[in-house]
């Protein structure tokens, strides 16, 4: 290979779902040993670009060369033997087969007898994990491998087929610190190894410290690519916001007042560990955190969705019964999920069902509840929202993601809520209602709403926050107050033991 | 993924539901259609088929298809939780054969018919808990207790049947109700129906049931007690199958261990005729009432018609087949106008 | 690389006497030595005479081919309801065969009988794989509709075993080696089934498919082509146990096979296919369905009216799929203890 001829090269690439444009033109051109990375905020593209690489979607248009050579893949078993893996954040690997057949699958090698040749498979499994430096027993089921483990298994996998181009895709999303250290340290060993790897993260620290490119998307259109050298972090956060991140975060002055929700040294054996704050009412409280820091599970828990093993909640004096979400619902507390898809809504169901199942009993007359009890609600909330959709029977799954997350706002505001979670509220969601979003929680909190919000978006949370709980490890390591709060400070808390953090503080 | 639909914002009379006249969204459910098909099939039987027309097979029509009909209402709420019961037709040939021993061993009849229903209850129980508490898959519990009550309603009887119930009881049963070609049986069908029917579609509860089908996660995080339902709906399958046992053997005048054998498949047939969906979610008690009473007029119709009783096998398979076949076409076809509707929409 | 230090250690494959212990199959084995000898011990011509051991090994052929079927399907996470009526319309057309059409070779009728199962099952395949419906739905129908084949199409006939050439009725007895030619056939059915489940690609790709179908998806496995292939072999098996059965019971009429189906299934979930997909071996669905059958047999022998058979048969699934639960229950708490502490 020549250095005229980078590896994989893809220009003016568009990919639409029928009336919805979620590629306009992308480019991307990865060379032989190097760390390419990806970045772009929720929708820009990176996604389906990922998948259209991976022969998951197929382009509309554009041109895609791999080594010079115009591919075009189908399917993914295409892609993959053009020497192409994807890693995703959530490996999709084979629970009940062994570690060693999930990485053989579909090409395991047989014995001159015709049966498989499990000691070879298994010698070549150990081999590859250790060469990754990290051994796994090569006979055990992968159910029950840590997601660092499953990316490792899947890596090995994508090596023993000789893939010259392996794509992270938010790899780190759900890793430890240790286990993050670690997978960097095998990708700049691919990448020494003469591979190309496309590396997509929301980290900016991973990506200065792991990249020698960038490649910022905006609103699925290539935006620029820089030398990771050249640039500095404001001037990628620039390229790929396309303005100032202030605007976006239209805070307004709120009184704060009497506490409302209180939670007492909350604990749950294994997820988090004496959990105690406050929040009050009109305030915006904001978790802090890496992914599976903890956050969402003692959200999750103060609802109730989730048991804990002890402490209490309690909601204006007055406790909430544990693993109870009715309870906690007619206490005054809703809960807004950071699973839209599965967690929020009902996919299947229309804008009204949706909206009104929160409050169905309440909608109730005589015990008895019809569709012309709910309507009236459901227009209420839908219209109040600006939730745009042809008709309140619509589907929700037609609906686009910001569209999908104010008629989950609205499902949880028709409870009138006296404290509301909202769990990455903005995640996947097009700019435009992103600002709207955050309009919304604020003028909440205006009208006297205790908020927790819990966002991976340091902006977000300077942005929205009076105070800032950081999570770490199932822990609150610092509680810093509006002023307090620089991305400095709740990085560092985020990702440094207790006793530092609290420093910090 | 940017604006999939540019549709003005906000005017409340954007959000009219009805696009269409009310008599073309009526006809077009899939109940009507069904309802339809009884509807031509008696005319048709009543034109062509001698001796059709007479009460008599109205009478025999409810008669044989009573227990189907009363069992398939609880089962079609636990089908749109996503959950399934194949456990009733054994659960009612165990009531079946309880309520016999019991009043052969000198218990009243009607302290016999508790014991029977409460039986019914207590299997519905242990469904319910290896469902909910335990967290196993339904499909597999009540396959196992579709055997194993099955089986101790068999071994308690042997071969052995009770028949000697006061003949008062089968005659008020089996006789027509007020000189109307129906039997008692009639009214309580109703009755449950409209109960099931309220308690599915206009209360709380029956919202819930629908949400836990269509997403049993977004169920539990809109404060749906997912469990606690799914468990309530078992109990009240097990209740219901344990009731209609005592019928059916009243109704006979005869408790075997065979009662209500492969009833179980004849319930899930007709609640899948009716357009309720087996992956939980969609459909409607008045669906599953029409598909059952569907097999029943098929069956009564190719009966009197002479093609004989064993037909009903061929009949019930065919029908279940070809509605998935016509559902799974017309769900293609929505699809695509859809998509391109929304295209549409988008162009504008 | 030298992020070594959080490595953990690689369990050196437990040992085999370990594993041996924990497998299903071991447990199957002893429960069915256990019922043997206990019965054996009541009554000793059970098995020590000579028609005693013949017919203990000979009784279960049947439920085994049909069970090993089921437990393909079930492995790719669907279910098959039918093979009990198509195993009834195998029979009755092979015993038709020899009656009605002259000279008819047996190797002819065994082939037409596999393929008519086959075709049957292969009907089962397209209509689960192409209309995306559950396979409960779509094979309780075709449990329904193939058995009003047979209703329609017998009546009230039944194969008298005059019917049969006698070479095709002594298959049964016939002895090779002493043991029934007819045992070692089913036999080599299920070691080569086994051995396709196991050691073949396509075999694993079963497997992969009722795991994880969204990754066996994404993999680039045809799911089409994988369920075709599962439900065309239950059909195939279950027009061989057919045959079996016809050449054990020399009759049938059209009623053979009614709620084999469930039995299927029981011996498919005893034997330790999870309900769910993606687990379990043939070697223990055999054993299952050796079990299950064993114990129809036996039950008299112990003093119980075979009529409780089936009340057992309900509670062993119920027993099998609790136990299934619990072990994984302790066997993901295990996985979890050990993936924290490194």
């Amino acid at each position: 290979m020549t250095d005229t001829t980078p590896l994989m090269q893809l220009t003016g690439v568009s990919k639409s779902f029928g009336a919805v444009k979620a590629l306009i033109s992308a480019d991307l051109t990865l060379e032989a040993g190097s760390i390419h990375a990806l970045v772009g905020e929720n929708g820009a593209g990176k996604s389906t670009l990922v998948k259209i690489i991976g022969g998951l979607y197929h382009r509309d248009d554009g041109e895609f060369t791999l080594e010079g050579q115009s591919v075009d893949f189908h399917n993914t078993k295409e892609a993959k033997e053009a020497g192409i893996a994807v890693i995703y954040q959530e490996p999709t690997l084979f629970p009940d087969l062994t570690v060693a057949e999930n990485i053989f699958v579909g090409r395991q090698p047989y014995t001159r007898f015709g049966g498989l040749d499990r000691a070879k498979m298994r010698r070549e499994t150990l081999e590859l994990t250790r060469r990754l430096g990290v051994p796994i027993d090569p006979e055990r089921e992968a159910r029950g491998l840590s997601i660092a483990d499953q990316q490792v298994v899947e890596i090995a996998k994508s090596i023993s087929v000789g893939a010259k181009v392996i794509i992270m895709d938010e790899p780190t999303a759900a890793l430890s610190g240790v286990e993050v250290d670690r997978l960097m340290g095998i990708a700049r060993q691919l990448r020494d190894e003469g591979r190309g790897l496309i590396f997509i993260s929301h980290r900016f620290d991973e990506v200065f410290s792991l990249c020698d490119t960038i490649t910022v998307m905006r609103d699925g259109t290539y935006i620029a690519t820089n030398k990771a050298a050249e640039v500095t972090e404001d001037a990628i956060i620039r390229q790929m916001v396309g303005r100032s991140v202030e605007n976006l975060f239209p805070k307004q002055e709120t009184t704060i007042g009497e506490p409302v929700l209180e939670v007492k040294n909350l604990t749950s054996a294994g997820v988090f560990d004496d959990v105690s704050f406050t929040v009050r009412s009109g305030e915006i409280v904001a978790f802090a955190g890496l992914v599976g820091a903890g956050r969402s599970e003692i959200a999750r828990a103060v609802f109730g969705v989730d048991r804990y093993d002890s402490g209490s909640v309690s909601i204006g004096g007055k406790a909430v019964p544990p693993k109870n979400p009715m309870a906690a619902m007619r206490l005054g507390m809703g809960f807004v999920p950071e699973d839209r898809r599965k967690q929020g809504l009902a996919m299947a169901a229309g804008v009204q069902q949706n909206i009104t199942l929160a409050i169905r009993e309440n909608l109730a007359k005589f015990g008895f509840i019809t569709s012309s009890l709910e309507e009236p609600a459901a227009r209420t909330w839908a219209s109040r929202l600006q939730v745009k959709t042809h008709a309140l029977d619509t589907e929700a799954s037609m609906l686009s993601g910001g569209n999908q997350q104010k008629v989950v706002l609205g499902k949880w505001l028709a409870t009138q809520p006296k404290f509301l979670i909202v769990d990455e509220p903005t995640r996947g969601i097009d700019v435009g209602t992103k600002s709207e979003v955050h309009r919304l929680l604020s003028e909440l909190a205006g009208t006297g709403v205790a908020l927790l919000m819990i966002s991976s978006e340091l902006p977000e949370v300077l942005g929205m926050a009076d105070r800032v709980l950081v999570v770490r490890e199932g822990r609150i390591t610092a509680e810093l107050s509006r002023e307090q709060a620089t991305p400095e400070n709740v990085m560092y808390a985020a990702t440094h033991a207790t006793e530092e953090g609290e420093a910090a503080a | 993924m940017t604006a999939a639909t540019t549709t003005a914002p906000t005017d409340a009379t954007r959000y009219l539901r009805h696009g269409r006249p009310l008599w073309r969204r009526a006809l077009l459910r899939p109940e009507s259609v069904i309802i339809l098909a009884i509807v031509l099939l008696l005319i048709v039987g009543t034109l062509t088929v001698p001796f059709f027309a007479q009460p008599y097979t109205y009478q025999t029509m409810i008669l044989n298809a009573a227990p189907v009909l009363i069992m398939l209402l609880p089962v079609t709420l636990i089908i749109i939780t996503g959950d399934i019961d194949l456990s009733v037709g054994s659960i009612l040939g165990f009531s079946s054969a309880l309520f016999g021993l019991a009043f052969q061993a000198g218990v009243p009849v009607g302290l016999a018919a508790v014991i029977g229903v409460v039986a019914g209850g207590l299997v519905g129980v242990l469904n319910g808990v290896l469902v909910t508490v335990v967290g196993l898959p339904s499909l597999a519990v009540t396959i196992g207790t579709l055997a194993l009550f099955r089986g101790i309603a068999v071994g308690l009887l042997g071969t052995t049947s009770i028949t000697d119930f006061p003949a008062e009881i089968p005659r008020f049963l089996t006789a027509p109700l007020l000189g109307l070609p129906f039997p008692v049986v009639t009214v309580a069908i109703i009755v449950l129906a409209i109960a099931f029917g309220l308690l599915l579609h206009f209360t709380p509860f029956g919202r819930g049931v629908f949400a836990i089908g269509l997403s049993p996660e977004n169920a539990a995080f809109s404060g749906v007690p997912v469990n606690r339902t799914r468990l309530i709906l078992f109990v009240l399958s097990g209740l219901v199958a344990g009731a209609t046992g005592v019928y059916f053997t009243l109704q006979y005048s005869n408790a075997i261990g065979t009662n209500g054998f492969g009833f179980e498949l004849q319930v899930v047939t007709a609640i899948v005729l009716g357009g309720v969906s087996i992956w939980g979610g969609k459909g409607t008690l008045l669906g599953a009432l029409a598909g059952g009473l569907l097999i029943a007029a098929l069956n009564k119709t190719l009966q009197l018609a002479g093609i004989g009783s064993d037909t009903i096998s061929i009949v019930t398979g065919a029908a279940l087949i070809f509605s998935v076949v016509v559902a799974s076409i017309a769900g293609f076809i929505s699809r695509r106008r859809r998509s391109k509707a929304s295209a549409v929409t988008a162009a504008a | 690389m030298s992020v070594t230090h959080s490595v953990p250690p690689v369990e050196a494959g437990r040992s085999w006497i370990q594993k041996l212990l924990r497998a299903r199959e071991f447990g199957l084995v002893v429960l069915i030595i256990a019922l043997v000898a206990v019965t054996a011990a009541i009554q000793p011509t059970f098995v020590f005479s000579d028609g005693g051991w013949r017919e203990l090994l000979r009784q279960p052929t049947i439920l085994i081919l049909i069970a090993i079927g089921e437990a393909i399907v079930i492995i790719t996470r669907n279910i098959d309801l039918s093979v009990g009526s198509i195993l009834c319309l195998s029979t009755y057309t092979s015993g038709f065969l020899f009656a009605n059409v002259e000279g008819m070779p047996i190797p002819l009728v065994v082939l037409i009988g596999v393929a008519l199962g086959a075709f049957l099952g292969l009907i089962n395949g397209l209509l689960v794989a192409f209309l995306k419906v559950p396979s409960l739905v779509i094979t309780l129908g075709t449990l329904y509709a193939y058995r009003g084949i047979a209703i329609l199409w017998i009546g009230p006939h039944f194969i008298r075993s005059s019917w049969l050439p006698p070479e095709f009725r002594q298959f049964g007895t016939t002895p090779f080696l002493t043991i029934p030619l007819l045992l070692i056939v089913v036999l080599i059915v299920v070691l080569l089934v086994g051995w396709f489940m196991t050691s073949r690609r396509a075999g694993r790709d079963l497997y992969a498919l009722g795991s994880n179908p969204e990754a066996a998806t994404l993999f680039g496995l045809s799911e089409r082509r994988l369920t075709l292939t599962a439900f065309t072999t239950s059909g195939a098996l279950a027009g061989l146990a057919g045959l079996v059965y016809l050449a054990i019971y020399a009759t049938g009429d059209a009623k053979v096979g009614t709620g084999y189906e469930l039995e299927a299934v029981a011996a498919a979930v005893v034997g330790g296919v999870a309900i769910v997909g993606g687990s379990g071996t043939i070697w223990g669905v055999a054993l299952g369905a050796f079990f299950l059958a064993t114990i129809s047999s036996a039950l008299p022998v112990l003093g119980v009216p075979s009529l409780w058979q089936q009340a057992l048969v309900g509670l062993f699934i119920v027993g099998a799929i609790l136990l299934d639960r619990i072990l994984f229950i302790t066997r993901t708490r295990r996985a979890k203890r050990s993936g924290s502490a490194s």
